[in-house]
């Protein structure tokens, strides 16, 4: 039992592209509707029918290999994977497998172990498949085929990474990527990406690779770090017991925590690809290929160093701001409205992530407008509100993105900086403390944090704070 | 004919053979049809074999005929909602659903 | 006058111009041999009478106005049943397709309507396309019109057979390794299959992708020309649709061979052809040469690779392009059954007959694991040396002259039975499609039993102008009319 084993993992990274309509139709790849409304005789697979290829499938399934840093075939084709699966409705898959769009590039990952770079085998085009709803009442299934044929690209990576931690650097560094590019908004939880996992453990020091399984269904990060955690053990386990491990593909149960082969003699899992006669190959010219460079956008390196200089932010806000092209993109947005940089960032990395993980949402659903983000920091920095207020308001920002300025204005909590009225209050402060004014008078200063705070208290927090203290000290 | 005595035996297809290649094509051939079957694949292979005569090496095999390439749509949006022309063919709907047998065990 | 049926497309188009016929005359008179015929002839799967007449009022109103002047306005036709035309069933003669009514038309019939075609109903085939007798047809055999005891060719034999015995004027059939040829051989008519890419395929229910055309099915040349015409146009929704500026076909109805070359392939003349379809296709050649063409003998090579290569790939692609019949989204749905996987296997068992099973199975096997590269791939390399021996043939010759079949039509019922025998038929046929190229076939005789044989023209790429000219010269000379049929008890 004192065997040391290595993980080694693979993955298939599965991306829907954010065209607007299907990789082979006119077909609108809007998420949801009504079932089946987003359909037409082409992606429901009805004879006689004949895909032609979205041209910005091809362009973003460059960009995004250009971005990782693969080489664009300059020759490439389709390609027919065949199998029967209701969801699929011509009972083959419109793929690539000999000749993908790109191929050999890597990213660079950086985790608790050092920076590491991640290798890319491949990236191909292919379409997606139809949903599937069990129906309980039927004992059947129900077929809605308003995801099949919406593009995908599957990013194949070679088996470099050896934790669980790698894959999701990993997958956190593609999703940043793609998210910049715009070529998907990859929300694991909507299934515009997913992720295969191949995984293989052998002994320390051990050169040849082991039996690999392939787990499916993992539809969150927490899921993908609990699965190969799960599935690591259960392999260890095989070896130690002295068993093997069988190539086979898994699908991960989440909720139970476990993961169980799909094996079927149904499934003979021999998809005779062969070319795809219905399409005609792609030359991808040296030009073409500039063109896509060409408008690659600026990403996450070059954005943290221009925030730096531009905008003046620490290294460390830079890093984290730019860590998501939504944030960035709220962020540069707020800023230009308000020209507070600072106050954008601490307002981002504070409350509103603050707010977003009590929530349990992603940096992509933040639920408010930079407008009344700028305005909300507007307000507080002319005084209009004071810090606990802001606090305030902002959840009602978060919670149902109301213009900061009307809810103040409406709710009356504006700063009261009427010296008249603050005075008054003051004075009655005094008068019903009358212990705090002898300890203050007898040298103890903390005693006028005491009095401030009582002044906010009877002002309910609209009290200009400055003011507060200028007074109250005078009065003393 | 003496070519063809020495390749009598030719391409051999087993039961296990057709019962693959049925799962593969989703066919279910009754015990009749599959000893048909493994006669006319055993014919036909035999026959293809001839391929085999001719030397192939270095010729980049054909899968298009014509060195069309590049062939795209723009991304638009050109179809409306088109639920019921599709499903009117369908043996069996629900709920704007086809409704297939279920496919979890 | 001549009795309307006796018309050909054009001649007929020409006299609803000159409103001497209307077209719903030309419609009944249509109807009225097929009232004659059909029962025994079973040239159609499906009639539509009243879509007919549906049809002709609105095409005689477009006459009228003058919006439609074109050379085919008004003529009745009959398209193949792989072809899709929005409210008719489209079955491919197959019980898995029976209650299938596409909710679109294939590209090819929209043209054809456009030129004010009438669509009298759908013809009988070989179920997919998978036949060369459209013996294997769920909806029962086709007679060839000629002798009723012989098949009509496949698998556009119903398009066939329904121009033969003057039940519609003209028809669409689609050609995948011969199917509009073999079967225009079969029923003495004329039928081309055009440069892939030529004619959409959208709408055409796929047998093999890579080598299906669509093409006319005429009484004679200067028809198929037109037909030609009207059906060829770039679609966008096609990727394999090419977009050529030289459809004009008709303009090469000229009768001028003078100085053309043509080459007759030695490999076509040899064993398993019929001395009286070789005497047909010679004396043919010699008429060619007699208006001036310059007439030799050549070796093309590969000939007896074709069709190997053929039956991989076709049925290749056919395995997959068949997969998607599986009872859930059309088609036949087995009724009982326990579980997915059994539905699949029920339904497709129970819906495709045992031509297109052979072919499914074939198909799947060639592709499975292990086999593709020894089976596949190595028929994609002898399609790429067959290409090679037709261009190098065309740097000699404007067209080659052969067979479209080696003997006439066969009786009913013999051909089954012996498919490798059956599919040996296809050998001047098939390559035509694995290169992609043109070729027609028209009639240029009668054997001793009075049966049809064909001449088969094969141009290069994009090069039925060459045909079209040297087939129109052939036909000036009469050598052989057409219309000599007996009416085969009728
Ligand atoms: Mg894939
Ligand atoms: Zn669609």
């Amino acid at each position: 039992m004192s065997r040391e084993y290595e993980t080694v993992i693979g993955l298939e990274v599965h991306v829907e592209l954010a065209t607007k309509s299907k990789i082979f139709c006119g077909c609108s790849t809007a998420f949801g509707g009504a079932p089946n409304t987003h359909t037409c005789p082409v992606c429901t697979g009805m004879p006689g029918s004949l895909p032609v290829l979205n041209k910005q499938v091809v362009e973003y399934a460059m960009a995004v290999g250009l971005a990782a840093n693969c080489s664009i075939a300059r020759y490439c084709k389709f390609d027919r994977k065949n199998y029967f699966y209701p969801d699929n409705p011509q009972n083959y898959q419109i793929s690539q497998l000999y000749l993908p769009i790109c191929r050999d590039g890597g990213v660079e990952i950086e985790t608790s172990a050092g920076k590491k770079i991640v290798g890319i085998h491949e990236i191909h085009m292919e379409e997606d498949a139809g949903k599937l709803i069990h129906d309980e009442w039927g004992d059947c299934s129900l077929v809605d085929y308003n995801r099949s044929g919406v593009p995908l690209i599957e990013i194949v990576s070679e088996p470099d990474m050896r934790s669980a931690e790698e894959v999701i650097a990993y997958l956190e560094k593609l999703r940043m990527m793609i998210q910049y590019l715009g070529a998907s908004d990859c929300k694991l939880n909507e299934g515009s990406m997913r992720a295969d996992v191949n995984l293989s453990v052998r002994e320390v020091g051990e050169k040849a690779f082991g039996t690999r399984t392939e787990m499916k269904n993992l539809n969150s990060f927490k899921a993908i770090a609990r699965a190969i955690e799960n599935e690591r053990n259960r392999q260890i386990d095989l070896l130690e017991e002295g068993k093997k491990v069988i190539q086979e593909t898994r699908r991960w149960d989440d909720v139970k925590e476990y993961s169980y082969a799909m094996r079927s003699k149904e499934d003979a899992q021999d998809y005779r690809y062969f070319p795809e006669p219905d399409l005609v190959p792609l030359a991808i010219s040296e030009e073409w290929i500039e063109a896509v460079k060409s408008r690659q956008p600026e990403f996450q390196t070059e954005k943290m160093e221009r925030y730096k200089r531009e905008y003046g932010l620490p290294d460390y806000d830079a890093q984290i701001i730019t860590g998501s092209k939504c944030l960035a993109d709220f962020f540069e947005a707020a800023a230009e409205l308000c020209k507070k940089p600072k106050k954008v960032s601490n307002w981002l990395m504070g409350e509103t992530m603050r707010l977003l993980k009590e929530q349990e949402m992603e940096l992509e659903d933040i639920p408010f407008s930079p407008e009344n983000l700028a305005k909300l920091i507007e307000l507080t920095e002319e005084g209009s509100i004071n810090g606990t207020v802001a606090k305030e308001v902002f959840e009602k920002i978060f919670a149902e993105d109301v213009n900061p300025v009307s809810y103040v204005e409406e709710q009356g909590l504006k700063t009261v900086s009427d010296a008249g009225e603050l005075r008054r209050v003051i004075e009655q402060v005094i008068q019903d403390n009358p212990k705090s004014v002898t300890d203050y008078r007898n040298g103890k200063e903390k005693a006028v944090g005491f009095l401030v705070g009582q002044t906010m208290k009877a002002m309910k927090g609209k009290a200009n704070p400055g003011m507060v203290n200028q007074i109250l000290k005078e009065l003393l | 004919m003496g070519e063809a005595e020495k390749k009598q035996s030719g391409n051999i297809i087993s039961d296990e053979t057709i019962a693959y290649v049925g799962i593969l094509a989703k066919l279910e051939l009754s015990q009749e049809e599959r000893e048909q079957a493994k006669k006319d694949m055993k014919e036909m292979l035999d026959y293809i074999d001839k391929l085999n005569e001719l030397d192939t090496a270095g010729i980049e095999p054909m899968s298009h005929v014509f060195p069309v390439n590049n062939v795209f749509r723009e991304d638009v949006v050109s179809n409306g909602d088109n639920r019921e022309s599709m499903l009117k063919n369908a043996p069996e709907v629900k709920d704007g659903s086809y409704l297939a047998p279920k496919t979890v065990e | 006058m001549k009795e309307i049926r006796t018309l050909t497309a054009l001649q007929l188009a020409e006299k609803i111009k000159q409103k001497e016929i209307s077209v719903a005359e030309a419609v009944q008179a249509a109807l009225d041999q097929i009232g004659s015929v059909e029962a025994k002839i079973n040239s159609y799967v499906t009639l539509d009478e009243e879509g007919a007449f549906r049809q002709a009022a609105d095409v005689q109103k477009k006459i009228d106005s003058g919006e439609l002047t074109g050379p085919l306005a008004g003529v009745p036709a009959a398209i193949k049943d792989n072809l899709c035309m929005e409210g008719l069933p489209a079955t491919c003669s197959s019980k898995i397709l029976e209650n299938f009514v596409p909710p679109y038309t294939a590209e090819a019939v929209s043209n054809l309507k456009k030129a004010g075609a009438v669509i009298l109903g759908k013809t009988n085939m070989d179920e997919f396309a998978m036949g060369s007798t459209t013996e294997t047809s769920a909806f029962g055999i086709t007679r060839n019109p000629w002798n009723l005891e012989h098949v009509p060719g496949g698998s556009s034999g119903g398009s066939c057979a329904a121009v033969a015995a003057e039940e519609c004027f003209y028809a669409l059939g689609s050609d995948t390794g011969g199917s509009i040829r073999q079967p225009s051989s079969f029923c003495g008519v004329t039928g081309m299959k055009p440069t892939y890419g030529t004619v959409s395929r959208y709408g055409l229910i796929a047998y093999g992708s890579s080598l299906d055309q669509i093409g006319p099915v005429a009484k004679d040349v200067a028809d198929c020309a037109a037909i030609l015409e009207a059906i060829a146009s770039y679609d966008s929704k096609d990727s394999t649709s090419l977009n050529r500026e030289d459809t004009d076909f008709t303009s090469a109805l000229i009768d001028d061979v003078k100085g053309m070359k043509i080459g007759i392939p030695r490999d076509y003349l040899g064993e398993g052809l019929e001395p009286e379809v070789k005497s047909s296709i010679l004396a043919a050649a010699k008429a060619l040469e007699e208006k001036g063409a310059f007439v030799e003998e050549f070796d093309l090579s590969l000939v007896e690779y074709a069709i190997p290569a053929y039956y991989v790939i076709a049925c290749a692609e056919a395995s997959s392009n068949l997969a998607r019949f599986d009872g859930i989204k059309y088609g036949y749905r087995s009724r009982e059954f326990e579980g997915l996987h059994q539905m699949y296997k029920k339904s497709r068992s129970e819906g495709f007959g045992p031509e297109v099973k052979r072919r499914i199975m074939l198909g799947s096997f060639v592709l499975s694991s292990g086999y593709y590269d020894a089976y596949y791939l190595k028929a994609l390399r002898t399609k790429a040396l067959i290409k090679q021996a037709f261009d190098r043939a065309f740097e000699t010759y404007d067209i080659i002259l052969g067979p479209a079949a080696p003997t006439t039509a066969p009786e009913i019922g013999k051909s089954l039975s012996d498919p490798l025998k059956m599919y040996l038929g296809d050998i001047y046929t098939v390559s035509v499609n694995l290169a992609g190229l043109p070729a027609m076939t028209l009639p240029c005789g009668l054997d001793e039993k009075g049966l049809p044989i064909g001449l088969q023209l094969i141009g290069d790429c994009f090069q039925e102008k060459k045909i079209l000219k040297a087939a129109y010269a052939y036909e000036q000379t009469g050598e052989w009319k057409r219309c000599k049929r007996q009416e085969a008890g009728a």
